[in-house]
């Protein structure tokens, strides 16, 4: 007879038995990888990763978050490796011991999106910061990340060579929306606003409705992406070794030429630019 | 001003294509038994599964004692119960990711960013859910027996006993409740878990994944597919409470 408790057994008996076949898998090789929402989302890590673990058996588990947070989060010693898009803070992340060295690895750039009717008339500008000063000027609503991201870092950069105070207008036409680049993107088109992103997440993404790039092609656009073996001294558990043969792979000839082959709608997204080693 | 009604309602008739679209989607999806999308199902159910025998396990027994049994601060114990109902899960998650980090206090069981992890954090959430309302249901059943147990001067473990086996239709939808606030939830999960791809990633982290990407049909697609389970597990627990109490009839 089939009475509550023989139910709840069997179920329980089941649900041990699925929680130890994934302990099985997690003895699988395989780092984590604490990156960026932008990296992910572009797909560019579905087009990376199955090419490294064939080579090498390792399977690399990515926790895309906002730059800031994957920085933290490797500060924590939760993760192997950090590859995230903010020079200084990296340089900064290394320089206090939490990662071994910091390597080049591509850039891409950032662009100004925003609604085909440009009620600020920036369309087509090259002057990112001067585009920046009308939208401020115009009082049209701009929607920032707000999330302390390597995006959100870029775009205050921006802003302070715009000569604005973005403090101040928080609330008013400069709006924070705290969250990654594809939910500010949302709200961007949901308020018909203008937004600063990086051009991967832009040509994947899927609910652009009335938004358009409007300022393209400024050197101060320019987005560079590094990489960092979580340091294996100060946090012992790091799997160093899997996690240096990713680094190494992601800098080497064949990783730099997998992201040259990474398309999105046929056109190239990110642009390898490491350095050689020693070089 | 005409633009702007023509915008609004060029934004309609794209949501409700999504709308439509995501229905379309949802069906595809279940008939052709998409294997990521079933390994995603799978692991969903066995972390709400696993979190909920958890918080059964606790919450059932700790809700029923202090339903039935009056001790000293009782009211006072009631009220931080049933204010813990209102945990918000991203504090969960907060929590839980600052004991399990290589720089908290448990990250040397290196549970931080497995399944393990988001048990764990569901557990946490729920608990409370499960003891405050068993404590509800205990007591009410408690009030109706006080009675009988105290002619028969019944020995309080036995009288916990009976009150938790009669009171089981009710705690079987206590159960269903902390059911449906664990699979649910996106905020503890996505910290804990990390989203990562066929390891961590469930039905929701995978909506918050798909608005991300601005691919808002597919989004609403599997939020349907999420609907869709939490109606089939229900259905469950009613077909078998009423199969139960009809063997107990005959």
């Amino acid at each position: 007879m089939l009475n509550r408790r023989s139910i709840l057994g069997a179920a329980g008996a089941v649900l041990l038995t699925i929680g130890a076949l994934a302990g099985a898998l997690a003895e699988e090789k395989s780092i984590i990888v604490q990156s960026t929402t932008s990296t992910a989302n572009s797909g560019l890590f579905d087009h990376l990763l199955p090419l490294f673990q064939q080579k090498t058996g390792i399977r690399v588990d990515v926790v895309a978050v906002g730059t800031g947070q994957a920085i933290k989060n490797a500060a924590n010693g939760d993760g192997d490796v950090l590859f995230v898009h903010a020079k200084a803070d990296e340089e900064k992340f290394v320089a206090e011991g939490n990662g071994v060295e910091r390597f080049d690895v591509m850039y891409n750039d950032f662009v100004v999106v925003g609604p085909k009717a440009d009620p600020a008339g920036i369309a087509g500008s090259r002057d990112a910061a001067a585009a920046l000063a009308k939208v401020a000027a115009a009082g049209a609503p701009f929607v920032s990340r707000g999330d302390d991201s390597g995006t959100h870092k870029a775009e205050l950069k921006l802003w302070k060579a715009a000569g604005v105070d973005v403090k101040a207008a928080s609330g008013g036409w400069y709006r924070e929306t705290g969250s990654g680049m594809g939910q500010t993107l949302n709200i961007a088109a949901g308020m018909s606003g203008y937004a600063l992103t990086d051009r991967a997440t832009w040509a994947a993404f899927q609910n652009k409705g009335e938004l358009t790039i409007v300022v393209e092609g400024d050197t101060k656009l320019l987005n560079q992406y590094g990489i960092i073996l979580v340091n294996p001294v100060k946090f012992p558990r790091v799997k160093a070794e899997a996690g240096k043969a990713f680094v190494d792979w992601v800098i080497s000839d064949e990783g730099q030429k997998a992201i040259a082959d990474f398309k999105v709608s046929g056109e190239q997204v990110f642009f390898p630019n490491a350095k050689k080693a020693g070089g | 001003m005409p633009t702007a009604n023509a915008t609004v309602a060029f934004f309609l008739i794209d949501t409700m294509q999504d709308f439509t679209l995501a229905f379309v989607l949802a069906g595809q999806l279940l008939i052709g038994l998409d294997p990521t999308l079933m390994g995603i199902v799978g692991l969903s159910l066995a972390v709400t599964g696993s979190a909920l025998l958890v918080a059964c396990l606790i919450g059932f027994p700790v809700g029923a004692l202090i339903g039935f049994r009056q001790f000293r601060g009782r009211s006072f114990v009631i009220v931080c119960l049933n204010a813990l109902m209102g945990l918000p899960p991203v504090v969960v998650g907060l929590l839980v990711y600052m004991m399990l980090s290589n720089a908290g206090p448990l990250g040397f069981l290196q549970l931080l960013y497995t399944p393990s992890a988001m048990i764990v954090a569901q557990a946490v959430l729920i608990t409370p859910i499960v003891a405050a309302l068993s404590r509800q249901v205990v007591e009410t059943l408690a009030r109706e027996y006080a009675d009988t147990f105290r002619t028969l001067v019944v020995p309080w473990p036995t009288a916990l006993l009976a009150l938790l086996r009669d009171g089981r239709s009710g705690l079987a939808t206590v159960a269903l409740a902390g059911f449906g606030r664990a699979i649910a939830e996106v905020g503890a999960v996505i910290i804990v878990g990390g989203n990562i791809a066929h390891v961590t990633r469930v039905m929701t982290t995978s909506i918050a994944l798909e608005t991300s990407k601005g691919d808002l049909a597919l989004a609403l697609a599997l939020g349907f597919v999420l609907l869709l389970i939490a109606l089939a597990v229900n259905a469950t627990v009613a077909a078998l409470s009423l199969a139960t109490r009809e063997a107990g009839h005959g």
